[in-house]
């Protein structure tokens, strides 16, 4: 009797294990921002700029991170140019999002670039991890 | 009269032999008789996981064999504007995937396809697009606007896989071939 239980114990610690474990990545990148002068983080602010629409010179004149993401995080979205399907960007339906601090960066600094003109602050950064790990 | 014979039945072979060759598949036009390694309709699929992630997360993993490398140098130099949208790298990924682009790009393929792309852009022209070089745009010159461009499920030409069901693993063949909305497309 005792043996299933102790399977049961050892699989529910691996899981919990591996879910606190895909969040490292946005605690380190948090406090490396922390480290860089950011004192308060504010998922709301972070929606706020998630929603907000950015004018552009280029070929898509209006520009939202929802032009290609869609304003439902759960849900997928589409390149607005070469209809690729994107994964949803919620971690709580994409536990595979946020956990590579190389991608993460990567993603930040083309996307802020093609939606706001400009890389995005370590302030708008930390905003936006705190929103999108929900 | 032996020799009359002989002399005809090495014309017949030959002709046997090239007639079906010259009128295959356009390889007149791409002045193509060589002999290559693969002779399928396809291009080298591509495998590299780095290539796949960093050139397919935002359009289709486009086969190196598809420019020549002059293409490919011009393209990597300027990952910040490419097509409207930025793709920047740093700089270690960039100059690992620049490497592989060269190494299996258009004019170092093997592939019969590849090999027709590459003879038909002109010597030091070094196109961005695929769609424009002179080989697709023959190649692509009977279809429709209405089954690509004004098609709502494929939008452009750029959209290999839109149509080409198997273009990811590097085949264009033409039973392959199913239009969104259209279905078959026979030539």
């Amino acid at each position: 009797m005792k043996t299933p239980y102790m399977i049961f114990v050892v699989l529910v610690s691996t899981y919990v294990n591996s879910v606190l474990a895909e969040n490292t990545s946005i605690d380190t990148l948090l406090q490396t921002y922390a480290s860089q002068g950011v004192t308060e983080v504010d998922a709301e602010q972070g929606k706020y700029l998630w929603q907000k629409t950015f004018q552009s010179n280029g070929e898509y004149a209006e520009r939202r991170c929802a032009s290609c993401h869609t304003e439902d995080l759960t849900a997928p979205g589409k390149h607005i140019k070469t209809n690729k399907l994107i994964e949803p960007m919620a971690t709580s339906v994409n536990p595979q999002r946020l956990t590579d601090q190389k991608k993460i960066e990567k993603w930040f600094k083309r996307n802020c670039k093609w939606t706001m003109g400009r890389e995005c602050t370590v302030q708008e950064k930390a905003d936006f991890l705190l929103y999108l790990n929900k | 009269m032996k020799n009359t014979l002989a002399i005809s039945a090495v014309i017949f072979t030959i002709g046997f032999v090239t007639i079906p060759a010259v009128w295959s598949d356009d390889d007149h036009r791409w002045g193509g008789m060589e002999e290559y390694k693969h002779r399928s309709t396809g291009v080298a699929a591509v495998t590299d996981t780095v290539y796949s992630e960093e050139c397919g997360s935002c359009h289709m993993a486009y086969s190196p064999a598809l420019l020549p490398a002059s293409s490919w140098k011009k393209m990597m130099s300027g990952l910040e504007n490419h097509f409207g949208d930025n793709a920047e790298l740093d700089a270690e990924t960039e100059r690992s995937i620049t490497d592989l682009l060269l190494a299996n790009s258009a004019d170092r393929s093997d592939y019969r396809r590849a090999r027709k792309f590459n003879r038909s852009i002109q010597y030091n022209d070094a196109p961005l697009r695929i769609s424009e070089t002179p080989y697709f745009l023959h190649e692509h010159d009977e279809i429709p606007n209405r089954m690509v461009t004004e098609n709502p499920e494929v939008k452009s030409f750029s959209h290999c896989n839109a149509c080409h069901t198997r273009a990811e693993q590097g085949s264009f063949n033409e039973h392959d071939i199913r239009i969104p909305g259209y279905g078959r497309w026979d030539d």
